[in-house]
């Protein structure tokens, strides 16, 4: 089985310890995994503010970088979204695509529908906020919305718990946004932090010293936060956890 | 004005503004209690979504149906074509009856058509008798909420203006205090009533009648105690049989305010003796609407609210900061579909959660909607130009992977040396609230290089 890695942009600028743990957490299923140099953006960020005149151009070129593997994979619930559901207005009718977005997945998502590890042999004795990111939650459906009357499930947690040591603390709030949105944080930036502030001291209230979740670009926002307001939390993004490794103070 | 600018001064006052996320999200949680005990409910809600589709999709025969029937009633049917058309239709028949006195349970299409100040300037007076209309009334503002018109107002800011309205008693916020009096105030008026303008809820085709809920009564009053009754109504409340009305009854209320049922479930199904019933009914934008292949589905909306009572936004920046009758995600679609220029902002109100969209009875795409206007806003060149200057620069990158990843390192080397002034000046609107990501020496490809030629 051979395995496309998606790592978003602003994690391979940013964060590349979380990228690494991706790709690590992959090799360790025994699994092939393969990083095209060439990737750069999916195009979020354009797609998403409806500045879409690069669009067809870009999902085209992902199409053509990826289209060779089994399966995508990518630390990033809404960077995957992007490419399985907003492409299909820019590509319609590719044979290619339409390949491909049936074989991409959130890496949560692939570890839990697809590879199904019994155990982690990790360890992570801390008690953890687990932020359930809209785009990977409501969007890819890793777990059940909290709107819907549909039986309890959530794909990130179930991994989780393989986990030795970890506490998942319970939120008030489980699945509200956290108010990073992409430009959302730029145009609304005052709404924005109010969020951002109000899912912190949700995690802090229930006793948590690190949030975890799928996508670093919410968590990334949070770190802002916490970092400016000297809250005592941590982010981590839960490959990270999954991978056994610590807290720490950069990412 | 802009969302983001109406939302930041909202959220000056902190205290108020957690105050006001905390009562929506208590009237989030009750739905969520009501709604997860019907075992159904996502069954009913695809059965809803299913017969408003299947309405609008036939209403050109779906409201000559129900024009018929109303008449075979004895209903006075009226068409306007537009808001204009429906406040000179209204004032047309007040002045046949010499009306003027008119009480107003509550409707958003007359807030649409701006109704009240159209009659008032004809000498009528109008009242309405929603209590939390009542009350924005008096305040001279517009509901901020399309169920909780008031929801923005705390009980000592009632209070305040019943001191100065209803002559309650100096400093006391009581809410039952508070609502006898404007009970008192109110039988008054609708006693003294010449005419009673409600909303509807539903149009029955099948019947010709008209249904319309609410939990004070005030529409029941209002309809039956004058002798004239004008019902307001979009073109897109239809719906073809009664027992249609057993899907949309069951989750309209419990999505609203997280009530089994309306208080009052009202049927007017023609005149009484010597009373007349009028229905007018407006289109108003409704048809090109329907025209649209992308946001035809927002007129399936019941006008719950329970968009607005999930939304993360909506909770923090209040109702005003959206600038439109209706606001909320089903305003931030329906608004800007009618005037994109005046309400281009509003579809980036929104952090395409699609909690809206998970939480609609009649599940509407709204996150998608939005999603969608913002490529409108776009075209139509509505979008700031430096940002959009910005959006195109990072779109050329992305084409580029060189010069992504020589930009990227650059990037990289450059921000751990500026001086924090300059990294948090003004126009960092990241930095405004928060810190920049902490930056690391290498990409993720630079290690990844590294690492692949370690393994050869």
């Amino acid at each position: 089985m051979k395995v496309g890695l998606f790592i978003p942009c602003y994690m391979n600028e940013l964060y590349p310890k979380a990228s690494m743990a991706t790709l690590e957490l992959l090799e360790k299923q025994g699994l092939s995994v393969e990083y095209p140099l060439l990737q750069t953006c999916c195009g979020q960020p354009l797609s998403n503010s409806g500045c879409t005149k690069d669009m067809e151009v870009l999902a085209k070129k992902f199409v053509s970088l990826f289209k060779e593997y089994d399966y995508v994979v990518a630390p990033s619930g809404s960077c995957v979204g992007t490419v399985k559901f907003q492409y299909e207005q820019f590509l319609k009718d590719d044979k290619d695509y339409a390949s491909l977005k049936n074989k991409i997945y959130e890496v949560c998502e692939f570890l839990h529908d697809i590879i199904k590890p019994d155990s982690f042999n990790s360890s992570f004795p801390y008690k953890v906020g687990l932020h359930n990111s809209c785009h990977a939650h409501r969007e890819l459906g890793l777990g059940s919305p909290s709107e819907r009357n549909i039986p309890y499930f959530n794909k990130i947690e179930t991994l989780l718990k393989k986990v030795n040591g970890i506490e998942l603390v319970s939120l008030t709030r489980e699945d509200e946004c956290c108010g990073f949105g992409g430009t959302f944080t730029i145009n609304e930036s005052a709404i924005s932090a109010f969020m951002g502030k109000d899912r912190i001291k949700d995690h802090l209230n229930a006793g948590a010293e690190i949030i975890t979740g799928a996508d670093l670009s919410c968590l990334m926002h949070l770190d802002g936060l916490i970092r400016r307001e000297g809250k005592p939390l941590r982010v981590m993004h839960v490959v990270e956890i999954l991978n056994g490794e610590n807290p720490h103070g950069t990412l | 004005m802009e969302h983001s600018k109406l939302a930041e001064e909202f959220t000056q006052n902190e205290e108020r503004t957690h105050w006001h996320d905390a009562a929506l999200w208590f009237v989030r949680e009750k739905r969520d209690r009501l709604a997860k005990g019907v075992v159904e409910w996502e069954r009913l809600r695809e059965l809803a979504s299913q017969i408003k589709t299947h309405t609008m999709a036939n209403l050109d025969s779906y409201l000559t149906k129900f024009e018929t029937n109303a008449k075979r009633r004895g209903i006075q049917v009226h068409w306007a074509k537009n808001a204009d058309e429906h406040n000179r239709i209204v004032l047309q028949i007040l002045n046949l009856h010499r009306a003027k006195k008119v009480v107003k349970s509550k409707s958003m299409l007359t807030e649409e058509c701006g109704l009240n100040p159209f009659l008032e300037e004809s000498g009528i007076e109008v009242v309405d008798t929603d209590l939390g209309e009542r009350i924005v009334q008096f305040r001279k503002e517009p509901p901020s909420h399309i169920v909780l018109p008031a929801i923005h107002l705390k009980k000592e800011d009632v209070g305040k203006t019943f001191e100065k309205f209803l002559n309650t008693e100096e400093g006391n916020s009581d809410p039952t205090y508070l609502t006898k009096a404007a009970r008192a105030h109110l039988r008054e008026k609708f006693l003294g009533a010449d005419a009673g303008i409600t909303g509807v809820n539903f149009g029955i085709c099948e019947t010709g009648g008209v249904v319309v809920c609410t939990n004070e009564g005030n529409a029941d009053l209002g309809a039956t105690l004058p002798k004239l009754h004008i019902a307001s109504m979009g073109i897109e409340k239809l719906i073809p049989r009664v027992k249609d009305l057993a899907v949309f009854t069951r989750l309209l209320a419990r999505s609203a305010t997280g009530q089994p049922i309306t208080s009052y479930t009202s049927f007017y199904q023609g005149a009484r003796d010597g009373c007349e019933l009028h229905v007018v009914i407006v289109d108003n934008g409704r048809s090109a609407m329907l025209g649209s292949n992308e946001f035809h589905n927002a007129l399936n909306c019941i006008r719950c609210g329970a968009c607005m009572n999930t939304c993360p936004v909506f909770r923090r920046s209040g109702g005003f900061s959206y600038g439109a009758t209706i606001p909320g995600p089903i305003g931030s679609t329906l608004e800007p579909f009618k005037d994109l220029k005046k309400h281009s902002s509003l579809p980036y109100a929104c952090t395409l959660c699609a909690s809206c969209s998970n939480i609609c009875p009649i599940k509407i795409n709204l996150h998608e909607q939005l999603y969608l206007h913002r490529q409108n806003v776009v075209k139509a060149g509505l979008m700031d130009k430096k940002k959009e200057r910005a959006l195109n620069f990072a779109g050329w990158i992305f084409k580029h992977p060189k010069i992504f990843d020589l930009m990227g390192k650059s990037t990289r080397k450059i921000m751990p040396l500026l001086p924090r002034k300059i990294l948090y000046s003004k126009t960092n609107l990241w930095g405004k609230y928060k810190e920049m990501p902490q930056i690391p020496k290498n990409s993720f490809k630079e290690l990844y290089i590294k690492r692949q030629k370690g393994k050869k």
